[in-house]
């Protein structure tokens, strides 16, 4: 098996002639990783996954899945694939091992065979006790932990993630993360994922692309692209309305100043150092020091970094935005 | 290392999965299973009974005028005459109009066919949620095909219907349903195929109007627009003969007329059996033509 287990070139999606949701994305997968898109929402996370499972045709551009091209070989695609969709598609009608075995149906799993393999996803997924309750009943985790079992269904290599804690709460969430280690740590499968979530980016993904209106801006491990910044980030704010960036930036170690809504964000190596001599150098200048703090590198800081703004919520079409506080909604039942 | 486990995988796998999982919604769900077994019921008290349309010549509503008898016109013998002549007026004038003398039974075989158009209905309804709650994008992300996932609709509101239509019949007997004079116990069997054809048609249609659609409202919208005219400008619960030319023509149009008459011609009317080809044929046709738009549409839209 070649190293590089999803790739993707030039991946295009747009529609309707006139949104392109994503723009000419590049970016491989290795095997075993974790790998995360990282966006907020409307960035075309959705949409690249979408195009990977073979849900939506590209525009232009191509991409393979474990060597199977996503156009033209989809349906060897499917078969060896999982999916976690970011709604709860399971049936509420149904109970969870009906639902399970509904999943097996659509892969053509002879029934004897699903039936043991539901039996095991029910165990994995801690559901056995509630396989015959309704799914009407279960609670959003429960309900994100059948899907994961839906996707396991047909022992796909690879595990496609959309969003998979979207409107859970920490402590589910934390727990759903190690579901999702447990598979690359004991299965050794490959898991891509998307999140907005920046500490689960952080804390669950080998290595993620950031992407932003359809382009992906920086691809790396986390701790790579924290450390990439070369330092800590320290926060200032004066009392006086004077713009100070200038006095700031010719303190020693400092790397870089930017001034965002009236506080100043220093870039600057030894933080615990430079951080009093900023202040010295206000104070002998006159000037107040109203708030000041100092922070290791978060991914937010990576992604301000790139796009010269914090994560922030882009325009998406009105189906996204229902569906997906149609799942929040969902997850708090 | 196309693996796929020594799964079995047809062109049709995994119909009878996502036509069950359809079917399981209404009859593991006791309330709209009841619900569903109601509604032909109420249908059939409310419009059958209520409009007695046959009392409306029945010898209650009129009567010889008063001053024919009072001028002493005519003697007693010509009176009793005349008064026979009134009474078999009422069976002439339905026999005339519906073919049958007792109207029940012509609204009842109707509501077979109206019971479908709204379970069809429904199933298009049903293609809209599976998008927005994320169950399309799920099974379109499986090794279903497309043509699968849209004929499971087809079939499973089919299925429905034809189940609801043997009900019908049922309770029909019980409220007095008049069989033809020709009638024999096989010719329900006709009745369930002309059902399913007019069903794989109609949800079929229904479907090809929901199948973009991301929203409830739009194809609400439209299905209202058509289920009036699809329901009243046929024969359902009124002869089209008394309509004006122009809504006659939309009648005969109308894939429910042929349903609803081939139901008649097998249940209740002395069956003509050319009319019943006829029927099939026009509704068979309209099956295959709806059915193929759905599929090619299907096919379109999944694709995107």
């Amino acid at each position: 098996m070649s190293e590089e287990i999803i790739k993707a070139e030039g991946l295009t999606k747009v529609f309707n002639h006139s949104l392109t949701a994503v723009d000419h994305v590049d970016f491989s997968v290795k095997h075993g990783e974790i790998f995360g898109f990282l966006g907020p929402n409307g960035a075309g996370k959705t949409t690249t996954i979408n195009m990977l499972i073979t849900v939506l045709k590209p525009t232009d551009g191509k991409a393979s899945v474990l060597g199977f091209d996503i156009a033209k070989q989809n349906q060897e695609v499917r078969n060896s694939i999982g999916v976690v969709p970011q709604e709860y598609t399971a049936d509420e009608d149904l109970t969870g091992l009906e639902n399970i075995l509904l999943c097996a149906d659509m892969y053509g799993i002879p029934r004897r065979v699903a039936k043991q393999r539901a039996e095991d996803l029910l165990k994995l997924v801690e559901l056995t006790d509630f396989k015959d309750k309704r799914v009407e009943t279960f609670s959003g985790g429960m309900r994100r932990r059948l899907e994961l079992a839906c996707g396991l269904i047909n022992r796909p290599k690879i595990l496609f993630l959309d969003e998979p804690t979207l409107g859970l709460d920490v402590q589910t969430r934390t727990a759903t993360w190690n579901y999702i280690r447990t598979l690359k740590q004991e299965y050794g499968m490959t898991l891509f994922m998307t999140t907005h979530y920046l500490e689960e980016a952080d804390s669950l993904c080998d290595r993620i692309a950031i992407i932003d209106h359809g382009k992906i801006i920086v691809v790396g491990a986390p701790e790579d692209l924290k450390h990439g910044l070369g330092g800590d980030i320290i926060t200032i704010g004066i009392k006086e309305n004077v713009d100070v960036s200038d006095l700031i930036s010719k303190v020693e170690n400092v790397k870089d100043v930017k001034k965002e809504n009236g506080t100043y964000r220093v870039k600057a190596e030894y933080g615990e150092v430079t951080a009093p001599s900023i202040i010295e150098t206000l104070r002998k200048n006159g000037f107040t020091v109203a708030r000041l703090s100092l922070t290791e590198p978060t991914l937010n800081e990576v992604y301000l970094e790139y796009t010269g703004k914090s994560m922030r919520d882009a325009e998406e079409s009105r189906e996204a935005f229902a569906s997906q506080r149609m799942t929040m909604r969902r997850a708090r039942q | 290392m196309s693996e796929t486990n020594g799964n079995s995988q047809s062109k049709l796998h995994g119909l009878w999965a996502l036509t069950n999982r359809e079917l399981k919604k209404w009859y593991k769900a006791p309330v709209i299973f009841i619900l569903s077994i109601v509604q032909p019921i109420l249908w059939m008290g409310l419009l059958g009974k209520a409009l007695n349309i046959g009392a409306l010549f029945s010898g209650g509503t009129f009567s010889l005028p008063a001053e024919l008898i009072q001028k002493g016109q005519f003697t007693p013998t010509q009176l009793a005459l005349l008064g026979s002549y009134f009474s078999s007026l009422q069976t002439s004038i339905l026999q005339g109009a519906f073919n049958t003398t007792d109207y029940f039974s012509f609204m009842a075989v109707g509501i077979i066919a109206f019971s479908a158009l709204f379970t069809t209905m429904f199933s298009g309804m049903s293609v809209v949620w599976d998008r927005r709650l994320g169950f399309l994008n799920k099974a379109l992300s499986t090794p279903v095909s497309r043509g699968v996932i849209i004929f499971a609709k087809v079939l499973s509101a089919t299925l429905r219907s034809m189940f609801q239509a043997g009900l019908i019949i049922v309770i029909a007997i019980g409220f007095g349903l008049q069989f033809g004079s020709g009638f024999n116990p096989l010719y329900i069997l006709g009745v369930f195929g002309m059902m399913f054809l007019l069903c794989v048609g109609l949800s079929s249609l229904f479907i090809a109007i929901t199948i973009r659609s991301t929203r409830i409202e739009t194809p609400m919208a439209v299905m209202n627009l058509i289920t009036l005219p699809l329901m009243f400008a046929s024969n359902a619960f009124f002869p089209t003969k008394f309509m004006p030319d122009w809504l006659q023509t939309v009648a005969k149009l109308n894939p429910m007329t042929y349903a609803t008459d081939a139901c008649r011609q097998l249940l209740i009317f002395a069956t003509d059996w050319t009319q019943v080809a006829t029927d099939f044929l026009y509704v068979g046709v309209f099956a295959i033509i709806v059915s193929t738009i759905g599929i090619l549409l299907s096919w379109r839209f999944l694709n995107k």
